[in-house]
């Protein structure tokens, strides 16, 4: 990189500016955490029964829910590999991009809607005359949400992976006259087997640290995970105690989970339908699209009932009066200023530690000290990782006590977490992009002698504009849709739009429920279309041609 | 009695999006036919719709005297070599050419030493454990016409198999390809974008343009024609 002196000298200053914040609060929050650990109330947390089986019950479920995610995500990724042109494919494709964008508490509330006590499923079967009904309160429930909400992200990983392999050994392996069992096993099994550890390390990770999914579908101590339980002991038990324990604890297996995450290769959904048209003859077979057909077919039930559900039930609901009351104005007000603060707040932070990373990267001589500061600021995603929100704005409630009230800070909580929740997948987006406009634009830039503000407006700005939007969109949906922090701080002086979901799903007012959720998740979806909508166009023309 | 043996397409008509494809030839049997024709004018087309990848619309294709209009690619008598991909890159060299006598890998004693020899016959002895990544581009290719010596069929197709080698090493390859069909005797159709290849290869060479053949022509009359300027454009590179 050809960078003037000042320019450099900039670009590294934001960057450790940049980090040295996130370190800050995320390093106040562990000492709190530590200190009170260390205190008189500590002492062996594994000696604690409770503890331990909060913890148990937190690995088990999470074991499960990878185990079962990954499974079934393969029959799914293989019969769409397999068949590039089954009619609604890309429709499918982009249906298993939903759950991902979606407030894991609006999933929620849809799958309760079909497999719930009054959900569809169980009404058909009382119907029907059966009288036991499909129990979604407890392991099976956490187990089928997070199944809903990791199968389409591990189908799509795979099925990327599958479009990857070189064309003709597909026409290789027609050929040679494979059937499918071999096409598994010499082909197929041998990608998926490379990608699987990265996978199931994200799944495991995500399951792990859930919150909002434990806290609507786990019931009572026999069904909860570390982060619900440190909700239950602060909002709850008032025991500030156990919830230090079970920080650290969180702390200790988020810090194992990434550690063995650290060696495996990260999954990437770049290549995704690619455009080329891929010929399966192995495909072809009657009996193999008879049978992709109808897996399919499942496969779209599973994912989009839930998803239609809440659509249905949203609009039954009285929505003209729901967006007139104050409370819904208000929380509305609220979100979007969190989000548009946490959104920019986290762009900006990327940028600094992407264009500082940059401008190290193009050091030819690096002092040790820079060395040390590109390695940081290379792991950054992995501290904010490290530390889950639950447990940040624990350790912040925990020190803010000592200033009154925490509930007073509780908006800036809660945007500088949600900032900081969204940096490692805006930095996913920020990164390439810059990477690309930089080598793009930098040796015409620097022999015009452009610097400073010109070239940020008529050079950066431009050529920027479009990934800025699209991680501020992203980070925003995310903040939008986030139960965690708010779940802490919330009260009736700070309502977030899901918080006011959540409360009326407590005071059982459900109808009002659904129709929130409807609106809130139609905003975060359109957000994250907005966000996607860079990559998703190339995923349409490969859907088009293929 | 020979020529029905070769390759026969009769009144073959295809459409591919806005395409159309017709195609008619009497090729002869046990001889080396090269395919050319500018990009995008149907060669490989006419290379998937022998191989099995596409069927046509309308008309027949007879290889080596059976009708193969509608038979599975891996029920025709026909081998083939790409020009890149051929190997799995994850499997070694035993288990690539193995899976062209057992496409299960059930692998008789008998079967297993086939293997090997044909490897040793592409020059390629004592490589059966290396995978593909540790090979050149030139032994890729020699382990790929081991495959197709061990499925032991009357036509191998190859799509220009040496485009992404040296130019060093295309003579090489192109005698050994040459030695392999003296050996077998089988029918050799290679689709080249290379002038001095077909020179060098062919017996008999189609000239493929705008979706039909517009030449179909021993080597001698092929090279010395003056009617198609097109083709004369082509072998003047």
């Amino acid at each position: 990189m050809i960078l003037t002196a000042p320019e450099r000298r900039h670009a590294i200053a934001g960057g450790a500016f940049s980090l040295a914040g996130i370190a800050v609060f995320i390093g106040l929050a562990v000492v709190t955490l530590l200190a009170a650990g260390i205190g008189p109330g500590g002492g062996n947390p594994l000696a604690d029964p409770y503890l331990l089986r909060v913890l148990r019950f937190t690995l088990l479920q999470a074991t499960l829910s990878t185990l079962l995610s990954i499974l079934l995500a393969i029959p799914v990724a293989r019969a769409l590999a397999r068949q590039p042109r089954f009619p609604g494919r890309l429709w499918l494709i982009r249906l298993m991009a939903v759950p991902m964008g979606l407030p894991v508490l609006i999933g929620a509330l849809g799958l309760l809607g079909i497999w719930g006590r009054q959900g569809v499923l169980n009404q058909a079967l009382s119907g029907l005359g059966l009288s036991q009904p499909v129990s979604i309160y407890g392991l099976t429930g956490i187990l089928l949400a997070h199944v809903f909400f990791n199968l389409p992200l591990a189908a799509r990983l795979m099925l990327a992976g599958l479009e990857r392999v070189p064309a003709e050994y597909w026409l290789m392996a027609g050929g040679l006259g494979m059937r499918p069992a071999s096409v598994f096993r010499f082909i197929e099994w041998p990608v998926l087997r490379g990608l699987i550890p990265g996978i199931a390390g994200l799944i495991f990770m995500l399951c792990a640290t859930s919150f909002t999914l434990v806290l609507i579908l786990g019931g009572g101590p026999a069904a909860t995970t570390l982060e619900v339980a440190i909700y239950q002991a602060l909002r709850f038990d008032f025991d500030p105690g156990r919830a230090v324990m079970l920080s650290l604890l969180q702390i200790i297996v988020t810090a194992a989970i990434l550690g063995v995450m650290a060696l495996m290769p990260a999954p990437d959904d770049h290549g995704l339908t690619s455009g080329r048209a891929t010929r399966r003859i192995d495909g072809t077979l009657p009996a193999t699209r008879w049978t992709d057909g109808v897996l399919l077919l499942f496969a779209t039930l599973f994912i989009g009932s839930p998803l239609a559900s809440v659509v249905v039930t949203g609009l039954k609901a009285d929505l003209l009066k729901l967006v007139s009351q104050t409370i819904f104005l208000q929380a509305t007000v609220t979100s979007l200023a969190i989000a548009l603060a946490a959104g920019l707040l986290a762009v900006l932070a990327s940028f600094a530690i992407v264009r500082a990373r940059a401008a190290i990267s193009a050091e030819r001589r690096k002092t040790p000290g820079l060395r040390g500061l590109a390695i940081a600021l290379s792991g950054t995603s992995s501290l904010v990782l490290l530390v889950p929100p639950i447990v940040l704005a624990t350790g912040w409630f925990l020190a803010l006590r000592l200033f009154g009230d925490p509930a007073r800070f509780a908006a800036l909580l809660i945007i500088l977490i949600n900032a900081l929740m969204a940096l490692p997948f805006v930095i996913r987006v920020i990164e390439p992009a810059y990477i690309v406009h930089r080598r793009r634009t930098e040796r015409l830039a620097a022999s015009l002698g452009l610097t400073g503000l010109a070239r940020l407006r008529l050079v950066d700005w431009p050529g920027l504009r479009k990934p800025f939007f699209t991680a501020l969109s992203f980070a925003m949906a995310l903040s939008l849709g986030d139960l965690g922090a708010v779940a802490l701080f919330g009260s009736d002086r700070l309502m977030t739009l899901p918080w006011l979901v959540y409360s009326k799903l407590g005071s059982y007012r459900t109808n009002d429920a659904d129709g929130l959720a409807f609106i809130l998740g139609l905003v975060c979806l359109l957000l994250t279309i907005a966000g996607t909508a860079g990559q998703g166009r190339h995923a349409d023309e490969g859907g088009r041609n293929g | 009695m020979a020529e029905a043996e070769g390759i026969i397409l009769a009144g073959v008509e295809l459409r591919l999006g806005a395409h159309d494809f017709r195609f008619d030839c009497d090729l002869p049997q046990g001889k080396i036919i090269a395919v050319t024709g500018p990009s995008g004018s149907g060669k490989s087309t006419f290379l998937n719709l022998l191989a099995g990848f596409e069927t046509p619309d309308r008309g027949g294709i007879l290889l080596a005297g059976q009708d193969a209009t509608s038979l599975h690619p891996s029920e025709r008598p026909v081998s083939l070599v790409f020009q890149d991909n051929n190997l799995f890159a994850h499997l070694d060299l035993f288990t690539n050419v193995g899976l062209g006598i057992s496409p299960s890998l059930k692998l008789s004693t008998e079967d297993r030493k086939r293997i090997s020899e044909a490897l040793a016959r592409v020059g390629l002895a004592g490589f059966e454990r290396r995978k593909p990544g540790t090979l050149s581009g030139g032994e890729r290719q020699r382990a790929a016409f081991a495959r197709a010596l061990v499925r032991d069929k009357p036509i191998l197709l190859l799509d220009e198999p040496f485009a992404a080698l040296d130019p060093g090493l295309r003579a090489g390859m192109a005698e050994l390809l040459t030695m392999l069909h003296r050996e077998t005797g089988n029918t050799v159709l290679i689709v080249s974008h290379d002038p001095s290849e077909v020179r060098r290869l062919a017996d008999h060479a189609v000239f493929v343009d705008g979706g039909a053949i517009r030449l179909s022509a021993p080597i001698d009359r092929f090279l010395t024609q003056d009617g198609i300027p097109a083709l004369t454009t082509f072998l003047q590179h």
